[in-house]
């Protein structure tokens, strides 16, 4: 009997997402002591209506890192997504069109990622710090540092629309979660991802294309980008020029605190959707303690820090009892 | 010509920017034979079953697989024809479990969806079990990450790998390496295991010792050059020590 328990308990400590969970669970607790409207109908209804647009970025990027590779990019395709569906609505083409035609372009923008970073060699973190750069300009330079008008004729409630507290948009990260996660854990495509940001020397002496697993990382990162930009956009009825501004710090936080390993190979979707929640109750948790903004940055950084120092301990510990 | 052999390797010659790492190497592996290839650091050997491998083409020379003669472009070529190769360090994911090792790039699925192949996990479990089984190697579980395991457990799971995916031939660059004495001697047992299932293999160390209570035929490499290759009962340790360090 003691036998099975401690079992389950080195199991469930040995779980990636556990010590977020953990953290999780004291931040919830403590905001709802400092102020009992945090878990208030109305803002519950503002935290899920806030954390798709992030969940869906961190998502990509966990994919990402656990197949080996980085994308800083992914803030800069946010605003550059919504920012070429108004400009293609103003040219007159149509609204679905524009949509799908901007998904696209981010579906190719990172295959640009994928395609610089594995042909010529060098570290995705370069080639998505320059192309950060170049779309954050990009998108500045076509607005012109004007917000160009949201069309009225865009179908915003398939992906916003209201349904009691809740938006469209939670259904899509949730929808997307339970796929990627399908993907990670259930497909051969996951195992490659896991192997390549394991051992590449490995996965390629076993037959795996790292080069294909990857790129096929990178687009699908930049894709969701793209797409939570355009979440966002449709949410705001706006396509402002600042939009996802230090959304990839952001996300890789999530990925990180969630249990993913920077250096690849280990990570999970769960474990990311759990540090994406834990980032945006934070944001909105300051905010309903009336702290000042600033302490969102000093609480992101400490969050992050303490859940991989948790992370390493824990695992530690769990794996130094036997049984 | 008759070829009596699972490798016939003819005439080998390898050149790195100026460098001559091989010279006219001939080496052959029989069936369900174990062949000791010995030689100083440096002598050619890894390079000499990297071109069995895939890994480089040879620039002179030609090599003959179950007597049809072979031209790799890559290692999945030669593993498609049931060579295996382990090398230590890259023969396993170490984060990932035992099950996902043994099956990574060869995953078993029950049905496909597009791109996509869902795992069938219990066959995958049940069938790793099995086969570490056959290299009497016991694990708790499937699931147990490869980092767990000792470094003569990895070499198994490694030969499990071989063995269940029907290997004709497996080749082992330095098994030995940095393992205790009593891990060596796992390893060693992996490699009898191999020869009962009739399966041929190639066990690559700089340690003479490591080699010889298993090999059938020791080949000795020095400078790119064969300077020896004989049958165990043949010769002795004696003879070969003198062979490797005189040149
Ligand atoms: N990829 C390579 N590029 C250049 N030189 C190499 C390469 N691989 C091996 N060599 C050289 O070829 C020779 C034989 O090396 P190797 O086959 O690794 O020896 P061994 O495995 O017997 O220690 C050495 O002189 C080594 O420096
Ligand atoms: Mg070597």
């Amino acid at each position: 009997m003691r036998h099975t328990l401690l079992f389950t308990l080195r199991r469930a400590l040995l779980l990636r997402e556990i010590s977020s969970l953990i953290m999780l669970l004291v931040v919830i607790l403590v905001f709802f002591a400092l102020s009992p409207l945090f878990l208030s109908r109305e803002n519950v209804g503002v935290v899920l209506e806030i954390i798709p647009e992030l969940g869906i970025v961190a998502l990509g990027v966990t994919m990402l890192m656990i197949a080996g590779e980085f994308d800083l990019s992914v803030g800069s395709l946010f605003a550059f997504c919504p920012i070429m569906i108004s400009l293609f609505v103003s040219e007159g083409i149509h609204p679905i069109l524009s949509i799908v035609l901007a998904l696209l372009l981010s579906l190719l923008l990172g295959g640009l990622n994928g395609f610089v970073t594995l042909y010529f060699g060098i570290p995705s973190f370069i080639t998505t710090l320059g192309t950060m750069l170049i779309w954050r300009g990009a998108v500045l330079l076509i607005s012109g540092g004007w917000p160009p008008p949201f069309s009225s004729a865009l179908p915003t409630a398939f992906l916003v629309g209201r349904m009691g507290i809740f938006r469209a948009s939670i259904l899509w990260f949730a929808g997307i979660t339970v796929l990627l996660w399908f993907v990670l854990e259930r497909t051969d495509f996951g195992n490659w991802m896991f192997a390549t940001g394991g051992n590449q020397v490995a996965a390629r002496a076993m037959g795996i294309d790292t080069g294909k697993v990857k790129l096929a990382n990178f687009m699908l990162c930049s894709l969701l980008a793209g797409f939570a930009g355009v979440i966002q956009s449709f949410r705001l009825e706006t396509t402002l020029p600042s939009m996802g501004g230090g959304l990839e710090m952001e996300a890789i936080a999530a990925t990180v605190i969630g249990g993913t390993a920077l250096s690849g190979g280990v990570g999970t979707v769960i474990g990311t959707v759990i540090g994406s929640f834990l980032i945006r109750i934070i944001d909105n948790g300051l905010v309903m303690a009336r702290a000042p903004s600033y302490w969102f940055r000093v609480f992101i950084g400490i969050a992050t820090i303490l859940a991989v120092i948790l992370n390493t301990f824990v695992r530690e510990r769990a794996r130094k009892m036997r049984c | 010509m008759e070829r009596k052999n699972l490798v016939e390797m003819v005439n080998i010659h390898k050149w790195f920017s100026g460098v001559c790492a091989l010279r006219g190497v001939d080496f052959s592996v029989g069936y369900g034979e174990v062949v000791g290839l010995v030689g100083d650091n440096g002598a050619g050997k890894s390079t000499l079953i990297k071109i069995l491998s895939g890994v480089y083409p040879p620039d002179e020379g030609k090599i003959y697989f179950e007597g049809k003669e072979c031209h790799f472009s890559s290692p999945r070529e030669a593993r498609m024809l049931g060579i295996e190769t382990i090398y230590q360090e890259a023969a396993m994911v170490p984060k990932m479990s035992v099950m996902r090792n043994i099956f990574m790039g060869r995953e078993l699925a029950r049905f496909r969806v597009g791109p996509l192949a869902y795992l069938d996990i219990p066959r995958m479990e049940e069938e790793s079990m099995k086969a570490l089984e056959r290299v009497d190697l016991r694990l708790r579980s499937p699931h147990a990450p490869v980092d767990e395991l000792s470094g003569g457990q990895r070499q198994g799971v490694a030969i499990a790998r071989a063995m269940y995916f029907k290997s004709k031939l497996v080749i082992l660059d330095e098994p030995t390496n940095n393992l205790s004495v009593k891990e060596s001697e796992r390893v060693l047992e992996f490699i009898r295991e191999l020869k009962k299932q009739g399966i041929s293999s190639i066990f690559i160390s700089h340690n003479l010792y490591h080699v010889y209570p298993v090999a059938d035929r020791i080949v000795v490499l020095s400078h790119g050059e064969k300077i020896g290759d004989f049958r165990k009962e043949e010769t002795s340790v004696e003879e070969i020590t003198k062979l490797m360090v005189l040149p």
